[in-house]
């Protein structure tokens, strides 16, 4: 999460200062909201003209709207996405000079213009190619041709969106009336259009909730609830994914109400899935990547570029995508008879990894217990050699009421008593066991950052010089897979989600509490 | 005994007793139970007797572990084991007695025994296969592994675990997976228990008859397997606090063969929780909700249901007078009643509470300070079968009121007066209660001779006699009691400033005498306490404290004459070394009160404390802490001796007026 934040905040201190010290970025490296409301930042915004808010709400809307419109087109065609991929930058490039120069000028208004003009030829292109790949894609036409008039029209929303945005910048009278709430209405409004996936995915509620939370900064607001609105949702969907991938089951889309992607083996094991168009380093998460290219020049440090393309920015009816596992006469693969699709391309690597690779990782707790996904592993060694729940039989439980339930069922089955029992007094160990899982917790953490590191370790370190990569990264990159990652969530997300698994997230996140504390002043001290 | 000599002699070769099947001499043992000296001096006879003694004795009760195998040798019938005078039973004692009684043994206590291990109780639990009864209370440092080895004894019917705090869930997992014949378990401030444990044993032991859950951190998770159990009568929640009326509610039924059920001190639970617990539960005879939520109307209510209920025990709780007469109106027929430190009772409420319940057996009115001579006079006139009253410090009855109680109750077997108003007047109608075996008149400073002499004189089943600073006693009431109740084994004349010599010397005429507590006589002296010793042989309980007449005299008799003693208050006595060397020598004494013995050396103390094997408890000045070696003290405490230190000083007694002026001014 704190990526994002990060993200945010980056913009801001970008937009707000509209200068680029890095110094700026680093201190809002720390992973909590409050530092949105940093003095350093208020200040800014007191001395910056009422004028500078019209701005920023007109900023986000481009932020939104301009990667919905690059971003979508990628599904269609997902052979081409490193090209749109380098439009895009382009793109961001031109945007981020165009933020620069936004101060009521003709020129800015001429830069915005040759933006939407650029976009409108976009556009066409996009209708160019579904033209001329309509001969060619023979299966399933009518849903092709629905999904392609979806996007167009999607793309023409945002342009006319961004027309009047640009047109409302003209008039005097619209910004000299500033008042708090109207721009929060109106950016919610555009939400619910350019964004209806969240809602419908119900993390609607995330925004608002924002929005009671930082009533003090406004500016902050908008951009959270544009930003951090589909994003959490995303997060939202990564920590879940395990329990998602069983859990789909009771989704009963119709057939045909949703596309249908497959990924190929090679993708779906592929340890990068976003490279660098400049030097090739390939990175897991676009976010990375974003970070990773401000190393390449001043234009990708625009906030455009660092923002996080949407990419739920179809308008309604939502296309509902749902990947297929490639492995044929697989349940998740499309053409089995009962065919259930897999949620997130998340979902598809952790199935395709659990189900038909080998489990190659090896607890080194017990020396028996396999995974293929690491994150299974790390789930596991933190509750590794605390079974300490035993029945006669020999299972052994990592609590004691499913020991329990197991007696209870099993005709002559008994609790086994440890023998080094008058070591301590069994009863009041619960104490004991949470101390265990911070240590254990925090020790595992570094055995992974090390691993991790042998591979891309010096490009890592050298991120994080740069202050590009996200500290708690470089430590431990494979945090983000998994409950960790929840940690660093825990601030936004706690509050709101009611899910079972936000428990496990508040105890993994109370665990890495000091590793936390050590990322943040590893990030100082990189000043 | 002597007479049986003379026989054996005359007969020589020709003994009648051969003549006599087992079988008769044992039915003839069964009967010589009086004191337990009486069998010893049966099997001094003669060797056959000898042998019939040893075969006909089922039950020890052993004062040391030192020689169990010679005695259990000698005793190869003993099923039951009770060790609870044992301080330390080791394992070593254990494996002595799984060794020897095998399969014979069915129910050892080792309730006040500490030092023993899992292993003795594994090799216990192995070995003797038949037990079906085992008291392990106290066992405070008895951990899991210890419950495991219990649970081996799989004929196990009777455990009780009260105060093993060490053990936890997965002990009394064990215990409900291996003994599933358990029909009483009782895990009393078993604090590591948990529903985990509990509900196992409620899946486990389908025969259990009584579970004691009192002060468990349970919920209402294992009750609802608990409720299951198809033949559990008695059910106590004493001091559950984790179960509510809410967790109750979730309950879809009660426990049909429940017949006892105790929540005492369960604030958490109103008449809602309680209308859930018992709502299939139409046979109960028994419910105990002391020091709970107030008694009201919606209380009472709560009771319509249960039909079959004989006693109530609404002890400390808050009651209202519509809560009374509710439970008046919707019992059928109650038989006890307990209202004891009940605030809220008034004449109203217990006026109609006891006129509709005739039948009342047992009435307990404690400290219900609101009520006067119209609650006594409904009680009187319409209990008239009452056998038990208990009305202490009820201090607006008027002494005209006792009259009624001896007019009218004639059944009655237990009385307490204690604080009350009652006068000699009170004690003449009382007298006529000839079943009377326990009368407790402390603090009733109206009382003289010439009531106490009524009682004398009418009931001679008197056991138990309460005078406790009744100053107003003297030597001729005690006297007249002492002639007129030959039973009497326990009576109070503490404090009873003008008691000498000579009402000890009448005292030592009722032989089944084992409790004597004279405390603060200032009168009496080693003369009457030999007298004492002489005459009462069952003498297990001797306060002497601040009689300062008291000195070694009276313990020379004492240590020759009274083997069964096992506690004495000796505090501010005159009592010196060689007193208490002597009364080291009662093999069976355990606890010591010896605060400021002016004579006391800390040679002589260390002597008696050494010479005194069974020494359990010993009470006494701080000052000898320092003064006996530490080797000695750590020797005593491996032994199981427990030390309390004191450190107070002589206070000088005042007058039972201005005590009880004192008091009185204390409470307000």
């Amino acid at each position: 999460m704190d990526l994002k934040e990060r993200l945010c905040a980056d913009n801001w201190a970008k937009s707000s200062s509209s200068g680029n010290e890095l110094s700026e970025k680093v201190s809002s490296d720390l992973p909590s909201f409050s530092n949105f409301i940093s003095p350093q930042h208020q200040q800014k915004w007191e001395d910056s003209p009422i004028l500078d808010y019209d701005i920023r709400c007109k900023h986000t809307f481009q932020d939104f709207n301009q990667p919905s419109q690059t971003q979508s087109s990628l599904p269609c065609n997902p052979n081409t996405q490193s090209k749109i991929r380098c439009q895009q930058d382009g793109q961001v490039n031109e945007m981020c000079q165009n933020n620069k120069l936004q101060d009521w000028d003709p020129r800015a208004m001429l830069n915005n213009l040759s933006f939407l003009e650029q976009k409108i030829r976009q556009l066409q292109d996009l209708v160019h190619l579904i033209v001329g790949r309509r001969g060619q894609v023979l299966g399933r036409p009518d849903e092709l041709l629905a999904q392609q008039q979806q996007l167009i029209t999607a793309d023409l929303t945002s342009i006319i969106v961004q027309l009047i945005s640009t047109a409302g910048s003209l008039l005097p009278l619209v910004k000299h009336t500033p008042s708090p709430c109207p721009p929060i209405g109106q950016l919610g409004q555009l939400g619910g259009v350019l964004f209806p996936s969240v809602v419908g995915l119900g993390s609607g509620v995330h925004p608002q909730m924002d929005f009671g939370r930082k009533a003090s900064d406004q500016s902050n607001q908008i951009d959270l609830t544009g930003n951090s609105g589909s994003e959490q949702n995303c997060t939202i969907e990564e920590h879940e994914l395990k329990d998602e991938e069983d859990a789909d089951e009771g989704e009963n889309l119709p057939p045909g109400s949703y596309e249908i992607l497959q990924l190929e083996k090679d993708e779906i094991l592929a340890p990068h899935t976003h490279f660098c168009t400049i030097c090739g380093k390939g990175f897991k998460r676009d976010a990375n990547l974003r970070m990773h290219m401000r190393g390449h020049g001043d234009e990708y440090k625009t906030p455009a570029a660092l923002a996080k393309p949407n990419k739920e920015s179809s308008s309604e009816p939502i296309l509902i995508k749902r990947y297929s596992c490639p492995f044929s006469g697989c349940k998740r693969n499309k053409e089995h008879k009962k065919f259930q699709p897999l949620k997130t391309i998340l979902c598809v690597k952790n199935h395709y990894k659990r189900t038909h690779c080998d489990k190659s990782y090896i607890c080194s707790r017990c020396n028996t217990k396999k995974f293929s996904v690491i994150a299974d592993l790390k789930t596991h060694e933190k509750h590794c050699g605390k079974d300490k729940w035993l029945c006669s039989c020999g299972t052994t439980f990592s609590r004691k009421d499913k020991l329990f339930g197991h007696i209870a069922l099993f005709q002559g089955h008994t609790p086994a008593i440890p023998l080094d029992e008058a070591k301590g007094p069994a009863g009041s160990s619960d104490g004991l066991e949470n101390y265990d899982a911070t240590s254990k917790a925090g020790s595992i953490n570094f055995n992974f950052g090390s691993n991790a590191l042998s591979g891309s370790g010096v490009q890592n370190i050298v991120d994080v010089k740069g202050s590009i990569d996200d500290p708690t990264g470089y430590f431990s990159p494979l945090n983000f897979d998994t409950f960790n990652f929840g940690g660093f969530n825990e601030f936004s997300r706690a509050p709101f989600d009611d899910s079972e698994t936000s428990f496990s997230f508040l105890l993994s996140g109370s665990c890495n509490y000091p590793k936390k504390g050590g990322a943040e002043s590893s990030s100082t001290n990189l000043e | 005994m002597k007479k049986q000599k003379t026989i054996e002699t005359i007969t020589n070769n020709n003994n009648i007793f051969d003549l006599l099947s087992e079988e008769i001499i044992f039915t003839i043992l069964d009967n010589l139970n009086q004191n337990p000296l009486d069998k010893k001096s049966f099997s001094l006879v003669c060797k056959s007797f000898y042998t019939t003694e040893s075969n006909h004795r089922k039950t020890l009760k052993p004062l040391r572990p030192d020689h169990l195998k010679t005695i259990l040798t000698r005793y190869p019938n003993t099923t039951h084991l009770d060790l609870s005078l044992c301080p330390r039973v080791t394992d070593s004692s254990l494996t002595t007695i799984s060794n020897t009684c095998n399969s014979a043994l069915k129910s050892i206590n080792l309730s006040r025994s500490g030092f023993f291990s899992s292993n003795g109780l594994l090799s216990l639990a192995m070995k003797c296969k038949n037990l079906v009864e085992v008291d392990l209370s106290n066992a405070t440092e008895l951990r899991d592994a210890g419950a495991a080895a219990i649970a081996e004894a799989r004929n196990l019917e009777r455990l009780w675990l009260g105060r093993c705090k060490l053990v936890t869930d997965m002990g009394v997992g064990c215990i409900a997976v291996g003994c599933r014949k358990l029909r009483l378990l009782s895990l009393k401030w078993c604090l590591g228990v948990g529903d985990l444990g509990v509900g196992l044993v409620a899946i486990k032991c389908e025969e259990l008859r009584s579970l004691d859950l009192s002060y468990l951190p349970i919920t209402n998770k294992c009750l609802q397997s608990i409720l299951k159990l198809h033949h559990l009568e008695d059910l106590v929640l004493e001091g559950c606090y984790g179960i509510d009326d809410d967790s109750l509610a979730v309950l879809k039924h009660g426990c049909k063969s429940l017949k006892t059920l105790d929540m005492s001190s369960c604030q958490n639970i109103s008449h809602i929780g309680l209308s859930s617990l018992t709502s299939d539960s139409g046979g109960l005879h028994q419910l105990i909700l002391a020091y709970g939520s107030p008694v009201t109307l919606a209380l009472a209510d709560s009771l319509k249901n249960l039909s079959m209920l004989q006693s109530i025990k609404l002890d400390g709780c808050i009651i209202t007078c519509g809560g009374l007469k509710a439970i008046g109106n919707c019992c059928v027929s109650l038989k006890e009643i307990s209202l004891s430190k009940c605030s809220g009772v008034t004449d109203e409420g217990l006026s109609s509470l006891v006129t509709k319940h005739k039948d009342l057996r047992k009435l307990d009115v404690t400290c219900c300070r609101k009520i006067t001579d119209v609650s006594i006079a409904h009680i009187t006139s319409s209990c008239t079968n009452l056998s038990s009253l208990r009305m202490e410090s009820c201090t607006l009855v008027p002494r005209e009121a006792f009259v009624l109680i001896g007019q009218r109750c004639h059944f009655l077997e237990e009385l307490d007066l204690t604080d009350d108003e009652i006068d000699d007047e009170g004690l003449k109608s009382i007298s006529r209660c000839h079943k009377l075996a326990s009368l407790k008149l402390g603090i009733c400073l109206n009382i003289t001779d010439e009531g106490l002499a009524h009682v004398g004189r009418c009931c001679s089943k008197l056991t138990e006699l309460d005078l406790y600073r009744s100053a107003g006693i003297t030597d001729s009431g005690i006297s007249a009691i002492a002639h007129g109740c030959p039973d009497l084994e326990m009576i109070n004349i503490s404090y009873c400033t003008n008691v000498t010599d000579s009402s000890l010397i009448s005292l030592s005429k009722c032989l089944s005498l084992n409790t004597l507590e004279s405390r603060g006589c200032p009168l009496v002296t080693s003369l009457g306490l030999t007298a004492i010793a002489v005459g009462c042989k069952q003498l297990m309980k001797l306060d002497v404290k601040k009689c300062h007449y008291i000195d070694d005299a009276g313990m020379l008799t004492l240590a020759h004459f009274s083997q069964n003693l096992r506690q004495i208050n000796l505090s501010y006595s005159s009592v010196t070394d060689v007193g208490l060397l002597a009364l080291a020598s009662i093999s069976c004494l355990q606890s010591m009160n010896i605060l400021d013995l002016k004579g006391l050396t800390p040679g002589g103390l260390a002597a008696a404390l050494l010479a005194c094997g069974e020494l359990t408890k010993v009470k006494l000045q701080v000052t000898f802490k320092s003064l006996l070696p530490q080797a000695l003290l750590e020797h005593l405490e491996a032994r199981g001796c427990v030390f309390q230190w004191r450190d107070q000083v002589y206070r000088a007694e005042l007058d039972p007026k201005s005590w009880k002026l004192q008091l009185e001014d204390m409470v307000q």
